[in-house]
């Protein structure tokens, strides 16, 4: 769907969208740092912040940048990056695991 | 500007989006290296959580500022699709306003970092109101410790005769322990708590610098568009809006390197 | 988003704005070739006095020896230091300031958009920046070179700890990378949204010519893996001006003192594995582009289709993922473990395939031809055996057995040098000689075309084939007095083999030199197709006006089809319908 076809009545529709998102999002910032003071182990403290900031980051992508009515191709495009971003943030480290005695 | 008719995007929103898959790399590179970092940290030198040594409710406040500056910004553009000028240009202004907030929080977040000091010890020390032996001590100096001189080639702080330090309370909380005369012999290493200080600040003093020069660069775009708008979408209203929505791209995905860096660097 | 449709005529423009700020993506493509020239040239310079040291170690340099400074030399005798930052430079110069704006800001500005029946690129102005912050990075990069106590000498990789703790010219090095690296991305989203958003109607993704998929590859490669170097550059920045710890480890001495300023607890592997994530992919960028040339010289001097168009495509799309996940074979020696450096060995043993299919698809096309032996066949048709050797050379080198032995030594330098040297620049002779003519509309010189290939071709494997003797041998590389090492005379011999071997290269490129400036003006004059190609480019006139072609091309074929059946001529352009 292009934003050139939108009428103004779309528009409106998309507002309502964006304040439920931002309500959303406060309340996600507000469990990122309330789960802080439940002191988890640092595993499950990782698992827990990476995930909460994934929803708001998707959150975020969707609607404020409309992700979620734009084509197939840039989704591909995406997809690749999130790979070699995959491949970047963990193969350096898996390399160092035998000398980092984690 | 017509959408292709592959990508269903115009040329210049398609080209924003390829720009933000290379600065996912960027940034992608320095959490990469915080990873890499933390995971070989020496025992010690790093802090079991950012919050031990960052301020959270200043980054957090910061955090609801940044979202928030998000809404404003996507909401500029709706109310520009709907043709309504003036209400766009005024949610652009309150973008530009919530992004100068969130850089002047920042701005006393970093100097409260160049007023605390960290003395490392060449030897373990007790020290009164800390339990056992420490080898470091961080606090802010007294009034009567001597001035702080800088080593011209290192630029790192000179071992003084003397440092006079008021001590931060211990971890699990309590009262800041007496002022405390650490003498120059027995300090291996001085700093304060900017990037020198270890790795863990180095990280974050970069990753938070980087993405606030993204800020202020989206500012400045925002800025001319506050300045050159009116007359600009009066003479073509939807090459505007387009243009507002590419810097908004922009401007989100700022706030998603955040959404991001937050938890890392503060809570975890 | 972009006004390319230019509607002002272009006479109107002053000198400054037609020739030195101009938007057109011709003009800048020819500044981008003419500044990598002549970067080009400089960096082969440099090498030719580091040769001077290796073959006569410790005798003064003739000519210009008594004009070096004093960090590079004492009385006309290149010294250690000197050594190092030629061949730091001499690497540099050459990967970022020659090959790369040669072959995708010289070609692939110039003949993209014509290639795809554009206008112009995507965004004029961006393209524009690009080049000058390019121009600024680049003279940056060469300033690092001239500081007073000392030039960037770490190597074009730049290892910490040795990077962050030598002298001056380093930082300045870093800051002209970071100059460098922003041109390169901003240049790689103009070529993807240009490729993907402005060909010609007709032209479908599977008519492209393949030298736009090449391009189109490369520029995915540059968006993507440049920044983690540009975050590497800007660490070590930190490193050396503020005095942080990224890839400084703890307890680190350096000549005796002990570094206890430093917080200390840094990573020098760091540094690696941010840097070859890039370098990983750049050499790939320094082949592309080339590759492609070669697939239009072949086609179009062949007069057939090329052979295995789609195996082609998918083997570049291809190569180019791959490209991402073998870095690690540069690091081999850094005490990886065993099971990530078997999953790197895996993935460069899996990269060759892609490459291997392309080059057989370019040798089967030779098959059953009426071969035309033009100055840019010549040159297309030695890339085929020189990329052959380059590349299969590199498998001992991705595997971790044999690289124990092979790594850091002259083996390395032969075998990457194969692939860049008689492989891409030749490449980029045959590209000049084939579009010259639609730049200037004047053909270059043939048999001075010819006095160039015959004694290019004969000394650049007379100063790279030793090499893998040499390393296989055990010399080592970057090391500015053989002597030691080279035991026995025979060594040395290929050590003087290789030099004189580069001296009297550098002597063949004189007829090129002379017959580019000469037939500019002089040169003989021809039609808009002299060469009866296919492609978009050759239908626009020689040389394009502002806005390319007088009517927006229709295409209606693939990109080769020469000898159509039926057809009177022995090619058919891609913008011209064949009969029914």
């Amino acid at each position: 769907m292009s934003h050139h076809e939108m009428s103004v009545e779309d528009v409106r529709k998309h507002v309502r969208v964006y304040l439920l998102v931002l309500a959303a999002l406060m309340v996600l910032t507000a469990v990122t740092v309330g789960v802080f003071y439940l002191h988890l182990p640092i595993a499950a403290a990782v698992l827990v912040a990476l995930a909460v900031a994934s929803v708001k980051g998707t959150l975020v992508a969707c609607y404020f940048m409309h992700l979620i009515s734009e084509r197939g191709l840039v989704f591909w495009i995406l997809g690749l990056i999130a790979i070699f971003f995959a491949a970047l943030m963990f193969l350096p480290v898996l390399t160092d695991m035998d000398s980092a005695g984690v | 500007m017509e959408p292709h008719p592959i990508t269903g995007m115009y040329n210049g929103k398609f080209g924003i989006w390829l720009f933000l898959a290379s600065e996912v790399m960027l940034f992608g590179a320095l959490f990469s290296t915080y990873i890499l970092l933390r995971v070989g940290a020496p025992e010690g030198t790093w802090p079991q959580h950012g919050a031990d040594i960052l301020n959270v409710p200043l980054a957090a406040f910061n955090t609801v500022v940044l979202i928030g500056s998000s809404v404003t910004m996507v909401m500029a553009w709706a109310y520009l699709k709907m043709k309504r000028i003036g209400m766009g240009q005024l949610f652009l202004a309150a973008t530009f306003l919530l992004a100068g907030t969130f850089l002047v929080v920042k701005y006393f977040e970093y100097t409260e970092k160049f007023h605390h000091y960290a003395v490392f010890l060449n030897a373990r020390m007790a020290v009164e109101g800390y339990e056992g032996q420490v080898t470091t001590i961080s606090g802010h100096l007294a009034a009567d410790s001597p001035a702080l001189t800088r080593a011209s080639n290192t630029g790192a702080y000179q071992a003084p005769e003397f440092v006079i330090l008021e001590p931060d309370p211990p971890k699990g909380g309590g009262d800041h322990p007496p002022v405390v005369r650490i003498d120059g012999a027995q300090i291996k290493r001085l700093s304060d708590f900017g990037p020198r200080h270890s790795t863990f600040l180095a990280t974050y003093f970069t990753m938070t610098g980087l993405h606030g020069l993204h800020i202020v660069g989206g500012m400045i775009v925002i800025g001319y568009f506050l300045a050159t708008g009116s007359r600009f979408a009066s003479h073509n209203l939807d090459k505007y809006a387009n243009r507002i929505e590419c810097t908004g791209l922009y401007w989100h995905f700022v706030d998603l390197v955040w959404i991001f860096l937050f938890p890392v660097l503060y809570l975890l | 988003m972009s006004d390319h449709a230019h509607s002002h005529g272009d006479h109107d423009l002053p000198f400054w704005k037609k020739y030195v700020f101009s938007v057109d993506h011709k003009v800048i493509g020819v500044q981008y070739a003419l500044t990598a020239l002549v970067f080009l040239f400089f960096g082969f310079s440099l090498m030719m006095i580091m040769r001077w040291q290796l073959a006569y170690p410790g005798r003064p340099i003739p000519l210009i020896g008594a004009m070096l400074s004093g960090t590079l030399a004492a009385d006309g005798v290149l010294v250690g230091d000197g050594y190092n930052i030629l061949g730091a430079m001499h690497g540099t110069i050459m990967v970022f300031l020659g090959i790369v704006p040669l072959a995708v800001g010289g070609f692939g500005n110039f003949v993209l958009p014509l290639q795809i029946g554009a206008p112009d690129m995507a965004f004029p102005r961006l393209n524009m920046a690009s080049y000058w912050v390019f121009f600024v990075g680049g003279v940056i990069m060469i300033g690092s070179m001239f500081t007073k106590t000392s030039g960037a000498g770490s190597g074009w990789t730049m290892y910490p700890p040795l990077a962050v703790t030598a002298a001056y010219g380093e930082t300045i090095w870093l800051v002209g990378m970071v100059f460098l690296i922003t041109s390169s991305l901003l240049g790689s989203v103009n070529f993807i949204v240009t490729t993907i958003q402005l060909r010609a109607r007709g032209l479908s993704f599977f008519r492209l010519p393949f030298f736009v998929w090449a391009q189109l590859v490369t520029a995915f490669l540059l968006l993507l893996a440049f920044p983690p170097l540009e975050a590497a550059a800007a660490l070590q920045l930190m490193d050396r001006v503020v005095g942080t710890s990224f890839f400084m480890p703890e307890g680190l001495v350096l000549s005796t003192v002990h570094l206890s300023h430093l917080s200390g607890g840094g990573n020098p592997v760091l540094w690696q594995h941010l840097f070859w994530f890039l370098a990983h992919p750049e050499v790939y960028v320094l082949i592309l582009p080339g590759m492609g040339i070669i697939a239009e010289v072949i086609a179009n001097n062949t007069r057939k289709p090329l052979w295995g168009y789609k195996s082609l495509v998918y083997s570049v799309i291809f190569l180019g993922f791959m490209s991402f996940i073998v870095w690690a074979h540069h690091m081999f020696m850094t005490g990886m473990g065993t099971t990530l450096s078997t999953f790197f060995q895996a993935t460069t043993m899996i990269i060759s395939v892609p490459s291997v299919i392309i080059l057989t698809c370019l040798i089967i096309s030779l098959y059953g031809a009426a071969i035309r032996f033009t100055v840019p066949m010549l040159f297309a048709l030695a890339f085929l055996p020189m990329f052959a050797i380059g590349g299969l050379t590199g498998l001992p080198l991705g595997l971790t057995a044999s690289d124990i032995q092979l790594h850091d030594t002259y083996y390395v330098i032969g075998h990457f040098h194969y692939v860049v040297a008689p492989g891409t620049i030749f490449a980029m002779f045959a590209g000049i000689y084939y579009w010259f003519p639609k730049a200037t509309g004047r053909k270059m010189s043939d048999w001075l075309g010819k006095l160039h290939f015959w004694p290019s071709f004969i000394f650049i494997n007379a100063v790279f084939m030793p090499m893998f003797f040499q390393g296989m041998a055990g010399v080592l590389r970057r090391q500015y007095d053989q002597t030691e090492q080279l035991a026995g005379a025979a060594s040395h011999g290929l050590t003087l083999m290789s030099s004189w071997g580069a001296w009297l290269l550098a002597l063949a490129q004189i007829p090129f030199i002379v017959n580019f400036f000469w037939s500019i003006w002089k040169g003989q004059r021809v039609s808009d197709n002299p060469w009866h190609a296919t492609t978009l480019e050759w239908a626009a006139p020689s040389p394009p006006p502002h806005g390319n072609f007088p009517a927006v091309p229709v295409v209606y074929s693939g990109p080769y089809e020469y000898s159509v059946p039926g057809v009177s001529e022995d090619f058919c352009p891609q913008n011209v319908a064949l009969e029914a």
